[in-house]
């Protein structure tokens, strides 16, 4: 296809290349930025305050800097950042896709960053309607019963759904002892697991990169608890026989789990609901355009079908016959999972994202991501390695296993070679079952001239010295950082420098 | 609507017939046909951006927010704080905000050093060696400090203070149905706690200050510690580090607590900040991730998520946690908030709320009817006991245009209320308060 209107976006880096000094080495003593609201009350001093023993002698060490240098570093560092707002970010099974800006507006009105959280019902009746309704979009969105907002992240979904199980099956006879997961699984799969206190067994991809049904079964008895599965998977190919699976893990008396992370393909397509699952949990942060901030905060809603409903996590917001909302916690609830009632600001922006794309702009968003990712897949076919090379959904694996061979040329040459040329890495080296893998994720947000430019620069780096490609990057604010170096000789803070 | 897909129709079709494709449908194949909703989703369409906002500000204005209509003087692990503009406009670029998480350290120096910065404030505070670069909230960090206690001595018991805060302690108990741990509760008499001589505790987890506003003795749990070889465990507010000692200067091993005071609005709780450090004997139990500095090919200095293998990537089922997402962007508002107060403000903002806080307490203590949970000294809230019970004050303050404070449960004896006094409330805003307090009490 020849690019003609739409223009060649590249998000050329244009970030800053000089080293920044800490906030520590920018510190001059007796500067400050701070100023305080005048109050008018009794200017008593520390020791009429507090008791001697446990009053500070000198003030704990901050930094002191001025307002204007303060800005000034943050800013730099600012430009030492790549992020969506720069660029592509195609970052496998992360869903690094544009945030519209409106979510940002709407979680800064006043009426909403400025509430308690323990402030009693009747003053936080637009917090709680807003609550019922996002979880009310979420369960017709997964097909579910009914929700929980609290857990803060998808591993804390995670672990609240194996608590669910959990409690579930101690009704019904015994916990269990096992939670099956695929080997394609994200890590914290395996590690909430644990923490659930059940023992991880693996069930192998099949040729297909799916669950192999057969091993499945192999693995199922009345001492499993349940099946944790990401649909599309982290390969990005729907499981198609999870109505199968489903019905083979219901038979032993098990749960399906679906760990949400890549709910962004079936918007408005399928649900985990119609698929069987029991419990499913929503990353916001993914799917429904809560910025990643660097690493968070997100949100991990859990939802559950209607057997599992009086477990889950409370308080919930409730509505009456009179329309008032009142928090009430499930007959049977496993507790708290979270301080307060989750990531509040976080829940917020996913709800003005639903609103504003609503039932139709969902099944756009599922569309959009899977002819994205479609699209370059086809393009790089022949270029690299797809050890499963039938369509995919929102994403796919490509592999450099024959360049490597070849030329030797591997996944992380190519991610640190395309962030030269402006773009943010694939997600390398997962998942593990595929040799040198990139997984590629696009997203919905890019356009096709942005996909034609990333298959581009792939292409080159393909047909490109795999020798130069490992001085890759150059043009990057630092070039290749010596981890090893950073675990072998730590220096967690300032002051642990020599 | 789907505003923010940018195809033209054109294109689809373009980019279709490139696949091969004559329909959007046929990219969903694999989708079983039985699985597949006819009728799409059961929702309303989608909004513009002004309806979508004015929705929102619909449900905003159906809450009464703190402010001059409702002045403040609740806390209990929320707090009123300011938040200067220099942290809404800096920490909040979006460059920090739409970035991930820094597996791609050439390109995302920004973020690293500002966490790095953060480590290294939040262990300043402290007194501890090593932070982590952030977990959920005040109860997940105590759920990892606990963590870390029990694979670091092998023991399963916890000694919990009654003096944590009532939600995190639920947290803690919600997570021991998967992990097993069994926690001890130490009740608090006259506002600090009473700990089992006994006890082989993994821990003692204690509260500084505690939930009713009152110091614990630290040295004294330290001894304890010490004597059951246990590790102590200290969830601090880092707003009484300003004044107070550091829970380091008591000899805690792991610190945690709610980092919400510094740069975060009350949000109606969330999203907050786990701050979670500890000793460096611990660092390899460390949940989550940890960022070093090192250096670059061309040996100039830089940032990295260092001591990877604890992490579930990694790990998978023997991680030292099962933290992946986090909240980075909240501890880089912490870093711009601490470095704007810096030393002098910092003292200063614990300061004036200890003020406010002795203010207010020696205002309601005159009144009949108004009496102190304890007479142990407080910091920036206190406890009282008043001829109603709390909910009832916090209902009726609410109609004289205050939000009265956090009412307490019954473990804390008669069911008191929870005052709180931040650097934000004036002498007029406090003698009002007073002012209403006493009409409502009766």
């Amino acid at each position: 296809m020849s690019p003609s209107a739409g223009g060649r976006a590249t998000s050329a880096p244009i970030m800053g290349r000089d080293a920044e000094p800490t906030l520590f080495e920018l510190s001059a003593p007796g500067r400050r930025a701070a100023s305080f609201r005048t109050t008018g009350v009794p200017e008593w001093t520390p020791a009429e305050l507090v008791p001697g023993e446990h009053l500070r002698g000198d003030p704990a060490p901050i930094a002191e800097v001025s307002e204007r240098d303060l800005v000034a570093h943050f800013t730099r560092l600012s430009h030492r950042q790549y992020s969506v707002d720069l660029g592509a970010y195609p970052l496998g099974s992360c869903t690094m896709k544009y945030n519209p800006k409106l979510c940002d507006d709407a979680a800064s009105l006043p009426g909403l960053t400025d509430v308690h959280p323990a402030a009693p019902a009747p003053l936080t009746q637009g917090w709680m309607e807003l609550l019922a309704q996002l979880e009310e979009a979420l369960c017709r969105i997964t097909g579910m019963h009914a929700a929980t907002l609290q857990p803060p992240a998808g591993a804390a979904g995670e672990l609240t759904g194996l608590l669910l199980m959990r409690a579930w099956h101690e009704e019904h006879g015994n916990p269990r002892r096992k939670v099956v997961i695929p080997d394609s699984a994200h890590g914290t799969n395996p590690a909430s697991v644990t923490l659930g206190g059940y023992e991880t067994v693996t069930v192998p991809s099949d040729r297909r990169g799916l669950v192999d049904v057969a091993a499945l079964r192999e693995r199922l008895d009345d001492d499993v608890a349940g099946i944790m599965l990401t649909n599309p998977n982290t390969l990005g190919l729907f499981e198609e026989d999870i109505a199968e699976i489903a019905a083979a893990v219901h038979e032993v008396g098990g749960l399906l789990y679906y760990d949400g992370a890549n709910l962004n393909a079936i918007l408005g397509v399928t649900r985990p609901g119609d698929m069987g699952f029991d419990i499913v949990h929503m990353n916001l942060h993914k799917t429904f355009a809560v910025p990643h901030g660097g690493g968070g905060p997100g949100a991990g809603p859990v939802a559950v079908s209607e057997r599992l409903a009086p477990y889950l996590p409370g308080p919930r917001p409730v509505v009456g016959d009179d329309g008032a909302y009142r928090w009430e916690t499930p007959p049977k609830s496993i507790g708290r999972v979270h301080s307060w009632h989750g990531n509040a600001l976080a829940l917020a922006r996913a709800y003005s994202y639903i609103l504003a794309n609503g039932g139709d702009g969902l099944r756009r968003v599922a569309e959009a991501a899977v002819l994205n990712a479609n699209w370059l897949r086809t393009r790089l076919r022949g270029i690299y390695d797809l050890p499963y090379d039938r369509p995919a959904m929102h994403e796919f694996v490509a592999s450099t296993s024959t360049l490597k061979k070849g030329k030797g040329l591997r996944a992380l040459d190519v991610a640190k070679r395309l962030l030269e040329e402006g773009f943010h890495a694939p997600t390398v080296y997962f998942p593990l079952i595929v040799d040198e893998a990139l997984m590629i994720e696009p997203t919905e947000t890019e356009s096709l001239q942005t996909l034609e430019a990333l298959g581009d620069a792939l292409e080159r780096i393909a047909g490109g010295d795999a020798e130069d490609a490992r001085h890759a990057p150059r043009t990057t604010p630092v070039r290749r950082v010596d981890e090893a170096r950073a675990a072998r000789q730590l220096i967690p803070t300032w002051d642990a420098r020599e | 609507m789907g505003h923010y897909v940018p195809h033209t129709d054109a294109e689809i079709a373009g980019m279709l017939r490139f696949l091969g494709m004559s329909s959007l449908d046929e990219l969903f194949a694999s989708v079983p046909e039985a699985l597949r909703l006819a009728a799409g989703l059961d929702m309303a369409d989608g909004l513009s951006e002004p309806d979508t906002l004015d929705a929102m500000e619909r449900l905003a204005e159906r809450n009464r927010r703190a402010g001059r209509e409702l002045v403040c003087f609740a806390g209990g692990g929320a707090y009123d704080h300011e938040v200067p503009a220099t942290v809404r406009r800096v920490a909040f670029r979006s460059e920090f905000v739409t970035a991930y998480t820094p597996y791609q350290p050439e390109v995302a120096q920004g973020v690293l050093q500002a966490l790095f910065e953060y480590q290294t404030l939040l262990c300043r505070l402290t007194g501890m060696e090593v932070a982590n670069a952030s977990l959920y909230d005040g109860a997940s960090a105590c759920v990892e400090a606990v963590n870390l206690a029990v694979a670091a001595t092998g023991r399963q018991t916890v000694l919990l203070s009654d003096g944590v805060n009532p939600n995190w302690r639920q947290v803690l108990e919600t997570f021991a149905a998967g992990t097993g741990h069994d926690y001890v509760r130490c009740q608090i008499a006259n506002g600090v706690t009473r700990w089992p001589d006994d006890a082989q505790p993994a821990a003692l987890l204690v509260q500084y200050p505690n939930h009713v506003g009152c110091l614990e003795d630290l040295a004294a749990a330290r001894q304890l510690a010490d004597n059951a070889g246990a590790l102590l465990l200290v969830a601090f507010d880092p707003v009484a580090a300003g004044l107070l000692h550091s829970p380091g200067h008591f000899g805690a091993d792991v610190v945690v607590g709610e980092g919400q005071p510094f740069g975060t609005p009350m949000s109606f709780g969330g999203p907050y900040l786990g701050l979670f450090a500890c000793k460096r004997d611990h660092v390899r139990r460390v949940p989550g991730r940890l960022v070093g500095e090192t250096v670059d090919a061309d040996g100039r200095r830089a940032y990295v998520t260092t001591l990877r293998t604890r992490e579930q990537d990694i790990r998978r089922e023997k991680a030292s946690s099962n933290v992946c997402t986090n909240q980075t962007l909240i501890a880089v508002a912490c870093a711009v908030q601490l470095a704007w107060l810096g030393t002098d403000g910092l003292r200063e903002l614990a300061l004036r709320c200890a003020r406010g806080t002795r203010y207010t307490r020696d205002a309601l203590l005159a009144m009949d009817g108004v009496d102190p949970l304890s007479d142990a000294p407080v910091f920036r809230e206190f406890a009282v006991t008043t001829p109603v019970p709390g909910d009832v004050v916090v209902e009726r303050m609410a109609e004289e245009g205050f939000l009265a404070g956090v009412p307490l449960g019954d473990e804390y004896g008669e069911r008191g209320l929870l005052i709180s006094v931040t650097e934000r409330r004036t002498r007029d805003e406090i003698d009002a308060f007073v002012g209403a307090f006493e009409k409502v009490i009766r």
